[in-house]
């Protein structure tokens, strides 16, 4: 089996396991009771948060709310915004077309609580212009929240500029991170980041735990009432295990950061440059500013959810954006935003790759892929009549 | 639980009159507009009856396992039956179909329609 959907979730590193499972044991108590083992997994809760500061770079234990996860956090970073906003008469917010669901979700909603979002154009390379940023705010634009990295075409943003103006004009700045910690450098300090959303599950660590990342000095509003838990923020009794298991995995995933970069990018190199050698391809988003383990393609004439199921039989894990898979019937809002036609979308592939990856699966995914496409485009009608001249190729 | 039932990843994997007739006599091709999946069924048809029948499809898992198991029901049948061929009819022979997939199926029910009515035009027109 090549599991090659590490943008979906990651496997678990024994570290992070480990460091859960004794925590379980050993440190079960409530951090909110006053006994010893209450106040041990307090301790644990606090060490995490601390880990967690130094790894991206916060400089208080203020700072640091544990949520759920990615989706929580999104949520109540722009919750904060809107509240912020609100009561300053400020009701514009700026994103990106192809934000995370989290972040669009909750952007309609606020729309419907009379907010006003302008979101920007990711262009064909699936990057936001921090000029066309600038551009966009208002003196009522109360929040600037645009993705570190997109978690389908992999795509990096000029976030540290975005910061910089958002700085300079006095707008708050939010980013989802959840692609980017952990596998790129991150420092909320260096990129001008007032608020930043991650997940665990995303860089070995577990599921069900993230955190958000909010400024000294900025008021937060709660989404969970109902206890004094993270300084009143986020009620609930603390996932002890969870965070101590994140704080393991992210500072694990950063140490090897390095390393783990040289070997994945030359991996996702090598299967683009397989990939293109498939006729009317075409890779998604710019080829160079992306994660560097996200390879995500079309292929005219086929439909992704086909290719996932054939690829799966052949023992590789991946995800398409096509309508197939989404069970809405609409393609990728990725693939659109960065002028995919319906049609291309529908044949999308995104491959996610981590260190653990061998040159030998590498090939072996090039093939499989080169393979099934071929199949699926022998019996497609509109492989035929783009063949046939009947239809003009895209790609 | 898959996704897909067992007949249904059966027919994918090993779709059933694949292909093109190159001298069929209904051919018709449908689209679902917001999903976008095409589905095209070649019919040769003699004496009233089904004599065979292929299809090409562009979609998804259950839309080729529906399209496979349509030219099933199909073929070798008097056209007074294959008339009455319903997307249900296809999506039950398949063991069921996932709530949002069964349009997948109703893309059959269709495409087979669209080939019957191909047919009858086609024949009118060499009576008249």
């Amino acid at each position: 089996m090549i599991y090659a959907d590490n943008a979906a979730t990651t496997k678990m590193s024994d570290a992070a396991i480990d460091a859960m499972t004794d925590c379980m044991r050993n440190t079960y108590g409530n951090p909110s009771s006053l006994y010893e083992v209450g106040q041990r997994a307090k301790e644990v809760l606090e060490d995490a948060r601390d880990e967690i500061i130094k790894a991206i770079g916060a400089d208080n234990f203020r700072e640091i709310i544990f949520t759920s996860g990615g989706s929580e956090a999104d949520n109540q970073a722009l919750r904060t915004a809107a509240e912020i906003g609100r009561a300053a008469g400020k009701m514009h917010i700026i994103s990106s077309a192809f934000e995370h669901h989290a972040i669009l979700h909750t952007l309609n909603k606020l729309e419907k609580e009379g907010f006003e979002v302008t979101y920007l154009d990711v262009h064909e390379d699936g990057l936001v212009r921090s000029e066309e940023v600038e551009a966009a705010i208002r003196p009522d634009t109360c929040l600037v929240t645009i993705m570190y990295a997109n978690n389908e075409i992999g795509t990096i943003q000029p976030i540290r500029e975005i910061g910089a103006i958002c700085r300079a004009k006095g707008v708050l700045f939010h980013t989802d991170a959840v692609q980017a910690i952990g596998h790129i450098p991150v420092n909320v300090k260096d990129d001008n980041i007032d608020m930043l959303s991650a997940s665990a599950h995303k860089f070995h660590g577990p599921k069900g735990t993230g955190f958000l990342y909010v400024r000294k000095g900025i008021k937060i509003s709660n989404l969970i009432e109902g206890g004094a838990q993270e300084r009143g923020k986020r009620a609930g009794t603390e996932n002890v295990p969870g965070i101590r298991a994140t704080a393991v995995a992210l500072k694990d995933a950063i140490a090897h950061m390095e390393e783990n970069d040289k070997i994945i990018r030359a991996k996702r190199d090598r299967l683009i440059a397989g990939l293109k050698e498939i006729p009317h391809s075409a890779i998604n988003g710019d080829e160079n500013k992306r994660l560097p383990g996200n390879v995500n393609f079309c292929f005219e004439g086929i439909e992704g959810e086909s290719l996932l199921l054939l690829l799966d039989d052949k023992g590789i894990q991946a995800s398409s954006g096509s309508a197939c898979t989404s069970g809405s019937l609409d393609p990728s809002h990725v693939l659109l935003a960065i002028g995919r036609v319906h049609d291309v979308a529908h044949g999308s592939l995104r491959l996610s790759i981590d260190e653990t990856i061998s040159d030998e699966d590498v090939e072996y995914i090039i093939n499989a892929v080169k393979e099934v496409v071929t199949y699926l485009r022998s019996f497609s009608p509109i492989w035929r009549d783009l063949v046939a001249g009947k239809k003009e190729f895209i790609l | 639980m898959a996704l897909y039932s067992e007949k249904v990843m059966d027919h994918f994997r090993n779709p059933r009159n694949v292909g093109v007739i190159e001298d069929a006599n209904g051919v018709g091709e449908v689209g679902n507009a917001k999903c976008g999946d095409i589905m095209k069924m070649y019919l040769k048809i003699e004496n009233d009856i089904v004599e065979d029948v292929k299809f090409e499809t562009f979609g998804c898992g259950s839309a080729i396992a529906s399209s496979s198991m349509a030219t099933e029901m199909i073929k070798g049948k008097p056209l007074s039956e294959v008339r009455e061929l319903t997307n249900k009819a296809v999506a039950e022979a398949l063991d069921g179909l996932p709530d949002y997939k069964m349009h997948c199926s109703v893309l059959a029910e269709e495409a087979i329609k669209s080939a019957l009515e191909d047919y009858e035009k086609r024949k009118s027109e060499n009576n008249s």
